[in-house]
C-alpha cells in the first residue's frame, strides 16, 4: 500500500475545500475526506496484519523512499511499523470525530476545515516519516494551523493563548532542529555523506559526550509538544481557548507527536544518553503527573479541568519512556493511544455541553443528565476512563506503565512510581466531583434543557471514539500484539547500545 | 563577436531596454500613467525572457568580465525580481508623472548589479556597485512632495558614499599589498599580512554597510520608511541579493585564504544582526520600518549560511535569496497596494483585513509565514538550510541561538497575522481593487513560495550550478 496516500488524502481534501463556498458542501466534503482517511487507515492495518501474518519480520513495512533534497541527505522516506500504525489509527479516529463535532461551524467554514485537514496531513506525515527532516517538516506543518484555529475560532483569551502555543511549540521545534543537526553532522551514509535517514542514524553509535549534548535538545524539544514539565504551560491555555475540534486535535494528536518523537527519535537514537538522563526524565514526569492532578483540583472551568488532567496523563507517557524497559514503554504507547481517544471524547462532550448551556463553569452547571442523557453518559464514560476504571482503555494503559515502572529497582524510580500511583486518587477526586456536580447534581439552570440532546453527528463522533476506548479497554491484546515486535526491536537496539 | 554578444547578452539586452524607455519617454505625447506602466512592464518581461535564452561561459576584457551558467542564473533571478517590482509598482505609479523615469532609473541599477556580479576585477566591481547605488538615491527621493522621502534619498546617498569610501580605501590597500586588482591574482597573493587584514576589514565594512549588517544598519529603517514602497522592496530584495552574491564570491574566492579572519567576523556580526533586527522589529508599528528590521534579521540568517563555507553553502544562500525574493516582494507588494489605495502604513490599520480583503490577507500571511520559516512554505527550507550550512562548523551554541531567534521572529510575523485575522478596528480598510499587474505579480510570488520549497528540484538545480563554478 502506498503510504503517500495518507498525506495526499487530507491535502487533496483541503485543496478541494478551497473551491467550495457553501457550508453544507464544505462539511460534506470534509466528512467524506475524513471517512476515506479512516478507511485508508483500516485498509493499511489490514494489509499490515496480512504481511505480518505471512511471517515477514522486517522492522518497517511498505517502505518507500524518494529523493527530496538528495545533496543534503534529505529524502522523503516513509514506512510504518506497529507503533506508527497505532498512532495513525488514533489520528484518523480523532480527525473523523473532530470533523463531526464541527458540523455547525458557521464562521468561515472553508478556512476552518481547510486548516483541520492540513493539521491532519501534518500528523499522518509525521507518523509515517522515516527521515528526520521530513518528520520535522510535518511536525511544524501541524503547528501553524493550531495558531489560526485557536486565534480565529477560539474563545476567551484566544489571541494570547494562540500566540503562546505557537511560540512555545516553535521553540520546541527549534530545539529539535538543533538536536537533529547534531545527529546529522555526526552521521555518514554508505557514501560518507551526512544523512537524516532514521535507520542509518540508528545504526551509528555517537560518542557518549555527543549524545549527552544533543539528547536534551531533542527530548526537551519533543517534550514541549508532549507537555513535559515545566514546559507544559501552553497546554491549559491552548486547550481551553481552542474550538472543540481543535482541542480534540491538540490533545488527541498533537501531544502525541511529542511522546512519539521522544521515544522514536531521542531515546531510540541516543539510548545511552536516555539512560544517563533517566532520573531527570522520571523526576520531571512524576512531577507532571502529580502537579497536573493537583492543579486540576483547583480548576472551575471544565476545559481547564481536562487540560490540566492531560498534563497529568501525558506525564505517564514520559514516565514510561523514562523507565526504558519493555513493559513501561508498551504502557507509554498504550497511554498515548488511550489518552488521545479519551481526551478527545472528553473535549467533544464538553464542547457539546457548552454549545447548549453557553457555560463551562462547573458551578453554573448541574443535573444535566435529565436534559441530555446521551451527552451526559459520554461525559461520565470519558471521566471514568480518565480515572482508570477497569474495562476502559485508561486502566490498561496506566496499569502497564506502573508495572513497567515497578521493574526498575532504584529508589528514585520507586518513589516516582508510588507518587504517580497516588495521583490516581486525586484524579478520582476531581473527576467524580465534576461529574457529580455537572451531571448528577441538582439542576442549576432549567434553561439548559431547551437545547435538547446530541444530534446525529455528535452521537456519531462520540460513538467513534467510544468504540476505540472500549476495544482497547476490553481487548488490549489487539493493540499490544500490534506494537509488541516493534517495542522489542527498540529495546534490542537500546540494550545493544547500553551493553557497550 | 558572437562570443561577446553571448557573454554580455544580459547587459546588452538591459541597456537596449533602458534606451527604448528613454526614447519612448522623449517621444511621449501625453500618454496616461497606466498605459506607461503596461508598456514598460512588457519591456521588463522581454528583458527577463530574453535573459533566459542564451547561456555562455567565458571572460572578456582580460578577465575583467566573467560569465557562466551560474552568473546567468543569478542575473535571471534578479531580472525576475525587477519584473515583479515593476508589476507591483503600477498602482503607485498610476498617479505619478515620472513613471518612465522610475523605470529607467531602476533598470539602470539592475545594469550596475549585472556588471558587479560578473566582475572579475575590483574596478569593474566598484563601477558596477556605484551604478547600482546612485540611481537608488534618486528613487528613494521619488515621492516628490514628501519631505521624508527626500530625507531618505539624502540618507541613502550619504551612507553609501561613506561605505564606498571604506570600500575604496580597502581596495587601494589590496592593490598596494597584492599588486593587482584582478580577483584571481588577489586570491593567489593574499597571505594575511597585517595590511591585508586591514584592507580586508575595510572591504568587509563597505559590504556591511550595503547589506545593513549590524552595526552598520542605521540608515536602513529610515530609508525604507521614507522611500516609496516599491523602492523599499527593491532595496530590500534585489539590491541586497546582488550584493550578497558578490559578497560571497569575494569572501570565498578572493579572500578565501583569510577564512580564519572572516569566520569570527561573520559569526559576531551574524549574531548581532539577527538579535538587533529581531528586537527592533518587535517594536515597530509602521509596516515599512517593520519590514526593514525584519529584513535586517534575515540578513543575519544569510550571514549564518555564508559562515558555513562548505560545498553546499553558496547554493543554499542563493536558494534562500530566491525564496526571500518571492516572500519579501509579496509582503511589500501587499503593503504597497494598501498604501497606494488608502495611504495607511501602520500595522494597526491592518486589523480586520481578512474580513474585507481575504485574498490580500492570505497572500500577506503566506508571505510572512515564508519569511518566518513556517512549512509548507519555501522559507522553511531556506531558513533551515541556512542554519544547516552554518552548523557545519560545529558551533551548535550559535546555531541554537539563531534557531531560537527564529522563534522570536515568529512572534512579530504572527503579530501581523493576528491583527489581520483576529482583531477588529473601528475604521477597517475597505475593499481594495488589486489591478491586473499586481495580481499577476502576487500570484507569481505565491506560486514561487509554495513550489520552490516543496519541489526539491529548485534547490538541486542551484546546488549543481554552484558546484560547477
Amino acid at each position: 500500500m502506498n503510504l503517500h496516500l495518507l498525506v495526499a488524502l487530507p491535502v487533496v481534501t483541503a485543496l478541494f475545500l478551497l473551491l467550495l463556498r457553501d457550508l453544507r458542501q464544505i462539511r460534506l466534503i470534509a466528512l467524506i475526506g475524513s471517512i476515506v482517511q479512516l478507511g485508508a487507515c483500516f485498509l493499511l492495518l489490514d494489509s499490515y496484519l496480512d504481511v505480518r501474518a505471512a511471517g515477514i519480520t522486517e522492522p518497517v513495512l511498505f517502505k518507500s523512499s524518494a529523493a527530496w533534497f538528495p545533496s543534503l541527505g534529505i529524502s522523503f522516506t516513509t514506512g510504518v511499523d506497529g507503533i506508527s500504525l497505532a498512532m495513525i489509527l488514533l489520528s484518523a479516529l480523532v480527525v473523523l470525530a473532530g470533523v463531526l463535532v464541527s458540523w455547525n461551524t458557521e464562521h468561515l467554514p472553508r478556512e476552518y476545515f481547510f486548516l483541520l485537514m492540513l493539521l491532519s496531513a501534518g500528523a499522518y506525515g509525521f507518523f509515517i516519516s522515516l527521515d528526520l527532516f521530513t518528520m520535522f517538516f510535518f511536525l511544524e506543518v501541524a503547528v501553524i494551523p493550531k495558531f489560526l484555529l485557536i486565534g480565529v475560532w477560539g474563545s476567551g483569551r484566544k489571541d494570547a493563548s494562540a500566540l503562546k502555543l505557537a511560540l512555545m511549540l516553535m521553540a520546541g521545534s527549534a530545539l529539535v532542529f538543533v538536536g537533529m543537526l547534531g545527529l546529522y553532522f555526526n552521521s555518514a551514509d554508505s557514501f560518507g555523506a551526512h544523512t537524516f535517514d532514521l535507520e542509518t542514524l540508528s545504526m551509528q553509535a555517537m560518542s557518549l559526550n555527543q549524545q549527552l549534548m544533543f539528547f536534551p535538545l531533542l527530548f526537551i524539544g519533543f517534550g514541549i509538544f508532549g507537555a513535559l514539565f515545566p514546559f507544559h504551560t501552553w497546554v491549559p491555555d491552548g486547550h481551553s481557548s481552542a474550538p472543540t475540534a481543535a482541542s480534540m486535535f491538540l490533545a488527541g494528536i498533537s501531544m502525541k507527536l511529542g511522546g512519539y518523537g521522544c521515544l522514536r527519535v531521542a531515546a531510540y537514537l541516543m539510548p545511552e544518553a536516555a539512560n544517563y538522563y533517566a532520573p531527570v526524565i522520571i523526576t520531571l514526569a512524576a512531577i507532571a503527573v502529580l502537579y497536573g492532578a493537583f492543579a486540576t483540583l483547583m480548576q472551575t472551568d471544565l476545559k481547564y479541568i481536562n487540560a490540566y488532567s492531560s498534563v497529568s496523563h501525558c506525564g505517564f507517557v514520559l514516565l514510561g519512556i523514562g523507565m526504558l524497559n519493555q513493559t513501561a514503554i508498551t504502557g507509554a504507547i498504550l497511554q498515548m493511544v488511550s489518552h488521545g481517544l479519551m481526551t478527545a471524547l472528553f473535549f467533544a462532550a464538553i464542547g457539546m455541553l457548552y454549545q447548549r448551556t453557553h457555560t463551562r463553569m462547573v458551578s453554573q452547571l448541574g443535573g444535566l443528565l435529565r436534559f441530555m442523557p446521551f451527552i451526559s453518559t459520554v461525559f461520565v464514560i470519558a471521566g471514568l476512563c480518565s480515572l482508570g476504571l477497569p474495562g476502559l482503555s485508561g486502566f490498561v494503559a496506566e496499569m502497564t506503565v506502573f508495572m513497567g515502572a515497578w521493574e526498575k529497582h532504584d529508589t528514585l524510580s520507586r518513589v516516582a512510581t508510588i507518587a504517580s500511583c497516588a495521583s490516581i486518587v486525586v484524579t478520582a477526586v476531581y473527576i467524580l466531583r465534576a461529574t457529580g456536580k455537572v451531571i448528577f447534581g441538582p439542576v442549576a439552570d432549567a434553561h439548559h434543557g431547551e437545547a435538547g440532546d446530541a444530534c446525529w453527528n455528535e452521537k456519531l463522533a462520540a460513538g467513534v471514539l467510544l468504540a476505540g476506548i472500549l476495544i482497547i479497554g476490553i481487548t488490549p491484546f489487539l493493540l499490544t500484539q500490534l506494537i509488541q515486535p516493534d517495542i522489542e526491536r527498540i529495546m534490542f537496539n537500546i540494550g545493544r547500545d547500553l551493553a557497550y | 563577436m558572437t562570443d561577446f554578444l553571448h557573454l554580455l547578452h544580459h547587459e546588452l539586452l538591459l541597456s537596449l531596454v533602458i534606451v527604448c524607455m528613454l526614447i519612448l519617454k522623449l517621444a511621449d505625447r501625453g500618454r496616461s500613467g497606466s498605459s506607461w506602466s503596461n508598456l514598460l512592464n512588457v519591456l521588463l518581461l522581454i528583458n527577463f525572457a530574453g535573459g533566459l535564452l542564451i547561456e555562455a561561459e567565458g571572460s572578456l576584457f582580460d578577465g575583467m568580465f566573467r560569465s557562466n551558467a551560474l552568473l546567468h542564473f543569478e542575473k535571471n533571478v534578479l531580472s525576475l525580481g525587477l519584473l515583479l517590482v515593476g508589476l507591483l509598482a503600477t498602482p503607485y505609479l498610476r498617479n505619478h508623472k515620472h513613471s518612465a523615469e522610475f523605470h529607467i532609473l531602476i533598470a539602470s541599477t539592475l545594469l550596475g548589479m549585472f556588471f558587479m556580479l560578473s566582475a572579475g576585477h575590483m574596478l569593474l566591481f566598484y563601477v558596477g556597485l556605484e551604478l547600482a547605488t546612485i540611481p537608488l538615491a534618486a528613487l528613494a527621493a521619488f515621492n516628490l512632495n514628501r519631505g521624508e522621502s527626500s530625507e531618505a534619498g539624502a540618507k541613502l546617498i550619504l551612507s553609501s558614499a561613506f561605505s564606498s569610501a571604506f570600500l575604496l580605501l580597502g581596495i587601494s590597500f589590496v592593490y598596494g599589498t597584492c599588486g593587482s586588482l584582478q580577483f584571481e591574482q588577489i586570491a593567489l597573493t593574499v597571505s594575511g599580512n597585517p595590511l591585508q587584514l586591514l584592507a580586508f576589514t575595510l572591504v568587509f565594512t563597505g559590504f556591511a554597510f550595503k547589506l545593513s549588517i549590524v552595526p552598520f544598519h542605521f540608515w536602513t529603517a529610515d530609508v525604507y520608511q521614507g522611500a516609496p514602497i516599491p523602492v523599499a522592496a527593491y532595496l530590500s530584495v534585489i539590491s541586497k541579493a546582488a550584493v550578497t552574491l558578490v559578497f560571497i564570491s569575494v569572501l570565498y574566492s578572493v579572500f578565501g585564504a583569510l577564512q580564519a579572519t572572516w569566520t569570527p567576523y561573520l559569526l559576531i556580526t551574524a549574531l548581532l544582526t539577527i538579535i538587533t533586527g529581531n528586537l527592533f522589529a518587535m517594536r515597530q508599528d509602521n509596516i515599512k520600518r517593520f519590514l526593514a528590521f525584519s529584513s535586517i534579521a534575515q540578513v543575519g540568517f544569510i550571514l549564518t549560511g555564508i559562515l558555513g563555507a562548505n560545498v553546499d553553502s553558496e547554493g543554499i544562500v542563493l536558494y534562500f535569496l530566491l525564496i526571500y525574493l518571492f516572500s519579501n516582494l509579496a509582503a511589500f507588494g501587499v503593503a504597497g497596494l494598501i498604501s497606494a489605495a488608502t495611504g495607511k502604513e501602520s500595522i494597526l490599520d491592518y486589523r480586520g483585513l481578512h474580513a474585507s480583503n481575504p485574498r490580500l490577507a492570505w497572500t500577506l500571511t503566506i508571505a510572512l509565514f515564508s519569511l518566518a520559516g513556517v512549512p509548507p512554505t519555501a522559507g522553511f527550507f531556506g531558513k533551515l538550510f541556512l542554519l544547516t550550512s552554518g552548523a557545519s562548523l560545529g558551533n551548535y551554541l550559535f546555531i541554537g541561538i539563531a534557531a531560537l531567534n527564529m522563534v522570536v521572529s515568529m512572534y512579530y510575523y504572527l503579530r501581523i497575522v493576528k491583527a489581520m485575522f483576529m482583531e477588529t478596528t473601528a475604521q477597517p480598510i475597505g475593499k481594495i481593487p488589486t489591478g491586473v499587474a499586481p495580481a499577476i505579480a502576487l500570484a507569481l510570488c505565491i506560486a514561487g513560495i509554495l513550489v520552490s520549497g516543496l519541489s526539491g528540484s529548485f534547490y538541486e538545480h542551484i546546488h549543481l550550478l554552484t558546484l560547477s563554478y
